[in-house]
Parts: structure tokens; sequence; C-alpha cells
């Protein structure tokens, strides 16, 4: 594993709750996110995930705490700087519109470009680089309609990529992909992460945590619940006070596999 | 090799529309009932003065007026489409067009047909037109996005036809009632040098702002928080973008009436010939729809000795393509 280059992401006493809801969907989060590593946000639904990515994205203001970006408070970004530090992968996405794959990913350009600003060749280049970087060239022309799920993930990466951010931020990127695309966007998110991009993402399923992050972070009730490499964080103790069902952490080749206890 | 191609192939159609524009205009000028129907010679422009003063006076401005309208309703179709997402909706659906008609027939009535103030009317009440789909479909608890902002779209349309109704009870039945009643019908055959020349900021300003945005207007037909973490200020770049296109609508909307659906099949067909990017679509949408409504408008004025109303031409051919237009597309998009 790779030496880690200090404090990305900072996170004091994070609190969120939504107007005229007095429930605390995030209650006192404290978190430092490392540099350069990839890091799973793990925990069942509702536990708070999608907040905290909203407010790193800028999209929701905490009720209290901060958080700061490479030493930076998140508030004293622009919105423009904001877009170029951190790249958002949204779950799923819809558009109504037949874009082309190519003009998607170019859309990912918007932070480097103007209010009236059209792409340049250069932007049309690095475009076509990150397709690719993630094999999508030979779909460049095709309706982003028409892709299959894991084809439209990666597309989703690529016009993240395409926003040259430091940190790439994706909300549950496995959740609807069979076995076989979700091998494809862990591999893809493992090698971004080996040419130097931060990874964070979200995700319930504790294997895909494991497979690929270096560091993970377990959350309840809109707190930290425990954070460390996948060895410290899974365990089933933790597990089952998370998820509330009886688990079993079983190591296959040194990984830990989280299976369901069916015993008792 | 495909790319380049692909790329020449795009280069073809914009060259066959910008011809095809030129060829529809220059056709149109000799196109008519004088001296006799359907055809004038070129070579009478020389000859008769009356056949000089028809095209410099009537003909010409009449067919900037329905370039201009075509134009604006097609590109301001566009921006309506991608702001809300939702590509079924345009002018005659969110309660712009009947807003504005609305706004129009109120000046005719009350302010004695100022052409300024018909205008600016017809501006007022198109913005509260869009204004209000928006809020009520903000309030909706039923569907989804798309069909909220169908529903109150349709509902605030009908709270303004039902005021033009209640305008026309109201109105002179000698003087102003054949004017609105002319007028909602929707055609240019009033339009001089000085309706042209009204209309002409008012589009300008609208166009060109669309025209400048047209690739941030991609940003927005995402969803909200992919156009946020794309740096996008979403806020102020859909009010830019609405104001343009409300302004532009509500410009010819005062003078040739109520137009319904070039604003919404217009913009299909330039996705389907360009993709759906904004930055080729709004150009597109520019030249198609003006090519659109010079074609019809000059049908309106040749194909009869009376004046068929303009508004009955681009329902009938729009309808028509509207059908093609979806009978062959891919069912893949899912409302």
């Amino acid at each position: 594993m790779e030496a880690l280059t200090g404090t990305l992401i900072s996170i004091q006493k994070l609190s969120f709750s939504y107007d005229g809801d007095q429930r605390r969907v995030l209650d006192g989060l404290t978190l430092d996110l490392p540099a350069g590593a990839i890091t799973a946000i793990l925990g069942p639904n509702g536990v708070g995930k999608s907040t905290l990515i909203h407010i790193l994205l800028g999209i929701l203001k905490p009720t209290s705490g901060a958080i700061t970006i490479s030493g930076k408070d998140i508030q004293r970004y622009s919105r423009r700087e904001l877009s170029r530090l951190i790249a958002f992968v949204p779950q799923s996405e819809y558009t109504a519109f037949e874009f082309s794959v190519l003009d998607y990913v170019l859309m990912g350009r918007a932070p480097h470009m103007g209010l009236l600003g059209m792409p340049t060749q250069d932007d049309l280049a690095s475009t076509i680089e990150r397709l690719e970087l993630l094999g999508l060239s030979n779909l460049a022309r095709r309706s982003v309609l028409e892709l299959s799920g894991g084809e439209r993930q990666l597309t989703l990466i690529a016009r993240a990529l395409a926003q040259e951010p430091q940190v790439l931020l994706l909300d549950e990127p496995t959740t609807h992909l069979d076995l076989s695309n979700k091998n494809r966007i862990l591999t893809t998110l493992s090698k971004l992460n080996k040419r130097g991009t931060s990874v964070i993402f979200t995700t319930h399923d504790p294997d895909s945590a494991a497979s690929i992050a270096q560091n993970l972070v377990l959350m309840k009730g809109g707190r930290v619940l425990s954070s460390g490499t996948a060895e410290e964080v899974l365990t089933a103790e933790g597990l089952t006070e998370t998820y509330g069902v009886p688990v079993r952490v079983v190591p296959v080749d040194g990984q830990p596999v989280v299976l369901l206890d069916n015993s008792g | 090799m495909v790319i380049s191609r692909f790329l020449k192939a795009r280069a073809l159609r914009w060259g066959g529309l910008l011809i095809g524009l030129l060829l529809v205009f220059t056709a149109s000028i000799f196109i008519g009932r004088y001296p006799q129907p359907y055809w004038m010679p070129p070579r009478l422009l020389q000859q008769d003065e009356l056949a000089r003063q028809l095209v410099l006076a009537l003909r010409l401005p009449r067919l900037l007026a329905a370039l201009m309208m075509g134009a604006s309703l097609a590109a301001a179709g566009n921006v309506l489409q991608m702001v809300f997402r939702n590509p079924l909706v345009g002018p005659g659906i969110l309660g712009v067009s009947q807003g504005a008609g609305f706004g129009a027939a109120l000046a005719i009535i009350a302010l004695s047909k100022m052409p300024l103030a018909v205008e600016l009317s017809a501006l007022l009440f198109a913005s509260l037109g869009l204004a209000l789909s928006y809020l009520i479909a903000r309030q909706l608890h039923y569907g989804g996005w798309v069909l909220r902002l169908i529903l109150s779209g349709i509902a605030v349309s009908a709270l303004f036809s039902a005021g033009i109704g209640l305008l026309k009870y109201l109105a002179d039945p000698l003087t102003q009632l054949p004017e609105i009643t002319f007028w909602l019908l929707g055609g240019l055959w009033s339009v001089t040098w000085r309706e042209a020349l009204l209309m002409l900021p008012f589009v300008v300003t609208g166009l060109i702002i669309i025209y400048l945005m047209r690739w941030r207007l991609n940003l927005l037909s995402l969803s909200e928080e992919t156009a946020f973490s794309l740096g996008s200020r979403m806020g102020r770049e859909r009010a830019l973008l609405l104001a343009g296109a409300v302004a532009a609508i509500a410009a010819v909307t005062a003078v040739g009436g109520v137009i319904g659906w070039v604003g919404l099949i217009i913009p299909h067909m330039a996705r389907r010939l360009f993709g759906a990017s904004a930055q080729r679509t709004v150009p597109a949408t520019i030249l198609l729809g003006a090519i659109f409504v010079v074609f019809c408008d000059t049908m309106a004025r040749s194909l009869r000795p009376g004046e068929i109303p303009l508004g009955i031409i681009t329902s009938l051919l729009g309808a028509l393509i509207f059908i093609l237009l979806m009978a062959t597309v891919s069912a893949r998009w899912k409302p």
C-alpha cells in the first residue's frame, strides 16, 4: 500500500438536519479523509451517507461544524473552484435527451469554461483521452440512453475525470450493477487512484469496500462508528451493530468477507 | 476516419440548412398572388412600380417577421425543453403563449392598441404564465416532474384562455372583437416595417442570450446535483436563458398571435439532425424554425385569394411532422 500524504478533507463535529425536521441526519460527525487514498464510506441506507456527499459538494450547508479541504474552509471555495477540486459521480442520472457519450463527457469540462464558453480543441482532446482511459472510445457517438448499466457508470466517471479533479466522489457506484460490471468499476477506481486521484465512495456493501479501499469509514446514526483499514473496521460486532443483522466476518485470501450469520 | 466522415456529414447538413433558408426566403419574395396567383416573375421588380412597392413595403417586412417568429419560437422551445428537462413541453404547453395572448388582448382592449404597449403587456403576461406553471408544478403532489409540469402548464394555459374568452366577450364587437379574433388565429398579414422593427430588438436580444449561452444550456438539462457539481450557477443561468426565451416568444406573439407547434417540433427535428447538444441544436433550431415559418406563412398568403390564418397551417404541418417523428423515434425515452 502506498504511503498516504496527509489529510485531504477534515470534517469536524459536522451536524445536519433538514429544515423543520428535529432529527439530525448527521450528528457531530468527525472524520479525516487522507489524500491519495481510496476511502469507502460504509453503512446501511439512511445512515447519512448521501447527506454527507451533498455537504462535501456544497449543495447543502451544514447546520453546525466545519469542513476544510486542503486546509481551507469549504465555505471559502467558489462554486467553480470546488468543481475543479471535487468531481461527483451520481448513483444514476436521469436525462431526457439523447446526448452522445462524447457530448455527455464533454460537459465535465464545464468547470474550466466561462458562462459563455464553448469547448475548445483542447477540451475535446482531453475528453477523448478520458474516454480512451476508461475504454469507452468505441461508444463515443452512442446515445447515453442506449448504454448498459456498467457503461453508463463508466461514462459518468469519465465525465467526472474530465473535470480534472483531485478528488472523485462517488455515490453508491456499484449498487445497480451485476458482478462483472461491479468488478469493472472497482478495478477502474483502483487504476485511477494509482494515477494519483483520491477516491471517496459510499456503499452499503462491505465487500466492495474491502476489495479496493485502503481506508474504510463505518457510519451509524449520522456518526462515525469506526474507521481504518478493512481488518480494523470490518468486525462482526461493528457490522452487526450497524446493519442490525448478525454477520460473520471470514478472511478469504487475506481479505475479510462478510457473510450473513444464519447459524443462530 | 469514422469521425471525420461523421463531421463531414454534419457540415453538409449545416450547408443544407443555410442554403434551404436562403432558397425559401428568396423564393418567398416572388411567391404570392400578384400579378397572378403563385408566382411573380423577378423582372417585374424593374418594370412594375406596384410590384416593387409590394415587395419592399409588404412582402419583405412580413418575411422578416416570419423569419424572426420561426427562429424565436423554435429556439425558445428548445430552451424550455432543456431547462425543464422535458422534451414534450413548448411555449404552448407552459402557459407562455397563452399568457402572451392574454396580455396582448388585454392591451388591445384597455390601451387601445398602442403597438409597444401590446408588446410589453404580452411580455409581462408571458413571464407570468411561465412563472405560474413552474410554481404550481412545484406545489403538485402527483406524478413525476415531467407530468406535474405538463399538468400545471395545461391548467395555466386554460386559465389564460378563459381570460381571453372573457376579454372577447367584453370587447367592442365592431372594432376590438374582430381584431382580437384574427389576431388569436395567428397570422402576419398586418405586419409592416413598423411591426417588424418593433419585434426586432426583443427577438435579437433574446436570441443572442440563447445563442451565447447555448453550451451552458446542456448543463441545465442534467440533474440539479450534477449541474451544481459541474460548477453551474443554476438559478442565475436558468433565469437568464428563460428571460431570453420569454422575451423572444412574447415579441413574436404580440405581433403574430399564438402560433402553435413550432416550439415543440422544431427542437425535435434539430436533435434528429445534429444530436442533443444545445451547442448545435440552438443554431439548428434558429435556422429550421425560420425555414418552417417562412414556408408556412408563404403558403398562408398565397394558397387562396383570402388569407389562411398562419396558425392553422403551422398546426396542420406541425402535428403531421410530430406524428412522423414520434412514430420513428426509438422507444428508449420513458417519461
